[in-house]
């Protein structure tokens, strides 16, 4: 099992670089997994992520990437409620970008 | 992961034969399957031991199981008709991705061990002993096979490539050396009921969030239902259709379509995958447990007819597999095709004047379709021959006033597959997939270029993530990309039943 090195903590991640652990998260492993993806966090960054593991929390799965870019516009403003105003945020995509600095599984299937 | 720059295809509208480049591709490998997949779908975590025999086993199971294998294994003649059918070939220029060379990777080790004249004169009747390299060869190549039968159309004799790839998949599966992709997805059907994983509260919360969205811009309450007993329909979809863009959009089309025509319908939360990846990797038992979901789904709910969503291999499990599988459908009525593609079905609505289309709501669009491999050359679609290419496009052009056809040599039974089909739709391989997906960029590009395309059309949920992705590369909008029922659902006016 690939692993990372982050303050000389030890995290377990998948070959993609996701952390197994969900409990290995905190806001500084996620600074660290954003840094090597090359993506500085902003505030607008930050609430992609904590509505992510929100929603994660409650219902075991990242959330469709239509309820994300209705949240983040809800929050940020009208004119930020949009598939590529979250692109503009992770460009590597949303869903699997996003998640990994969140600390969730990267999601499989057809996607 | 830092970013890294690919190198990208030129676009110039031409598919142009390569130069041959050794090895071009042999560094691109899927990651392997976590132990636990493996041990989850029976196979061994990692090679074991005696792998050579159990491979050889396996293989002679196969050839008995499967008397097709045997002589896909015996006739080829090497006439070299399929070399440059493969997009993979055309997009990696390695020679190990001509179909007929990726075949010879396991029709040598068949020779070794299955022909008198390869028992006995090895290398000389072109035979060889299955090594450690061998296998890697195996691993690298055949997961570098969308299954996309492109090839096949192509053949004098009808070597059906796909079966090729499907045997070695198994044979490797069986001794330990498994892909990751694939098997992970397989396992989530199997378990959990979809290929994400999504359990049944996570879908009902976005069914919610799409009944909410679609009253929003439409004023019109259009129901997302899930597992109602007796409603008249029971809609197997892809689970990407809960989850990502654009697929979303068409599933939103399947619901305003159901709601106009006024037939009741239902997903289920326990069968919520159309998909079954169990066909790629060749395992007849693995498809048997994924499709079983959906039997017992219709036991519970009682539908009367089975409809399937847009899904491409998908497709061809459910119209070629599904009555052997989980058949045969006593219960359902005897009236409607089951299972019936939601192309056929939308297509009776609009012939029968039941569905309203204005057209010009698709006016920013020149559209072009992309036939999905499977879809086209592994199923059918209505009563007659070629229904599976023209339907679509019958949909296409009753919502859109501007539609335009790729060149023939890439659409219809010769479509060049997406690239990511067959269990690739892997991010650990995204070179090979922006590559493999250049024969059929190359004609968008032409049809972008004489006729201004810039909606790309498509029945498979694979296809619409895999261009989703790719087209960036290519320097084309994401939002270019769109499904079938995603163009009906812009251009459907809810609200008066005329025509019923």
């Amino acid at each position: 099992m690939p692993t990372i090195e982050f303050k000389g903590k030890t995290y377990e991640v998948d070959e993609d670089g996701y952390l197994i652990n969900l409990n290995d998260w905190n806001e500084d492993v996620a600074g660290f997994l954003a840094e090597q993806e090359e993506v500085e966090m902003t505030p607008a960054h930050w609430e992609v992520v904590n509505f992510l593991r929100d929603y994660y929390a409650e219902y075991k799965i990242a959330p469709m990437i239509k309820i994300l870019v209705k949240a983040i516009g809800a929050k940020l403003g009208p004119e930020k409620g949009n598939t590529k105003y979250l692109y503009q945020l992770y460009p590597a995509g949303p869903a699997k970008q996003a998640c990994k600095i969140a600390g969730l599984p990267k999601p499989t299937g057809c996607v | 992961m830092a970013k890294v720059k690919f190198e990208v295809p030129e676009l110039t509208g031409e598919i142009a034969i390569p130069g041959l480049k050794e090895d071009a591709a042999a560094a691109v490998k899927s990651h392997n399957a976590p132990a636990k997949d493996m041990t989850d779908l029976g196979f061994p975590t990692e090679l074991v031991p005696d792998w050579k025999e159990k491979a050889v086993a396996k293989f002679a199971e196969l050839l008995k199981k499967y008397r097709s294998l045997k002589v896909f294994m015996d006739i080829c003649v090497k006439c070299g008709a399929c070399t440059d059918k493969c997009h993979f070939y055309l997009g990696t220029k390695d020679p190990r991705n001509m179909p007929v060379a990726r075949a010879e990777l396991l029709r040598k080790v068949y020779r070794r061990y299955f022909t008198t004249a390869g028992k006995v004169l090895g290398k000389l009747a072109e035979a060889e002993d299955l090594t450690r390299e061998v296998m890697e060869e195996w691993y690298t190549y055949f997961y570098q096979c969308t299954e996309c039968r492109r090839c096949s159309l192509f053949c004098p004799y009808g070597i059906d490539t796909a079966e090729i790839t499907m045997a070695a998949r198994e044979i490797m599966d069986t001794v330990g050396l498994g892909a990751k992709y694939p098997l992970q997805t397989i396992n989530k059907a199997i378990t959990i009921g979809n290929n994400l994983g999504m359990p049944g509260p996570a879908i009902r919360s976005t069914l919610d969030f799409m009944e909410e969205d679609v009253k929003e811009q439409t004023g019109v309450p259009v129901k997302f239902p899930m597992d109602v007993k007796g409603a008249d329909v029971l809609l197997i979809t892809p689970s990407a259709d809960f989850f990502a863009t654009p697929h979303v959009e068409s599933l939103a089309g399947y619901a305003k379509v159901f709601h106009q025509a006024g037939i009741s319908w239902t997903l289920s939360s326990y069968a919520s995958e159309a998909g079954n990846f169990g066909m790629f990797n060749g395992n007849y038992e693995h498809m048997r447990k994924i499709a079983g979901r959906i039997k017992v789904a219709i036991n519970e709910l009682k539908p009367k007819r089975l409809i399937h969503g847009e899904c491409g291999h998908a497709w061809r499990v459910a119209y070629s597999f599904w009555n052997t599988l989980i058949g045969p459908f006593d219960s359902l009525d005897p009236k409607y095709p089951a299972p019936q593609h939601i192309c056929e079905f939308t297509y009776d609505l609009i012939n029968r004047g039941a569905l309203k289309l204005d057209k010009t709501a698709n006016d920013d669009f020149v559209v072009t379709f992309h036939d999905s491999c499977n879809v086209a050359r592994a199923s059918r679609m209505g009563n007659s021959p070629g229904g599976q290419f023209e339907i679509p496009r019958a949909i296409i052009r009753a919502t859109c006033n501007k539609f335009v056809d790729m060149h023939p040599d890439t659409i219809r039974e010769k479509t060049f597959c997406c690239g990511a089909g067959g269990g690739l739709l892997a991010d650990e391989i995204i070179d090979l997939r922006i590559k493999g997906v250049m024969p059929r960029m190359q004609a968008y590009k032409a049809v972008k270029d004489s006729h201004g395309a810039n909606f790309f059309a498509l029945i498979c949920a694979i296809c619409k993530a895999q261009f989703t992705k790719v087209f960036p590369y290519y320097g084309y909008e994401m939002e270019e990309v769109g499904g079938v029922h995603q163009l009906v659902s812009r251009a459907i006016v809810l609200g008066g039943k005329e025509g019923i």
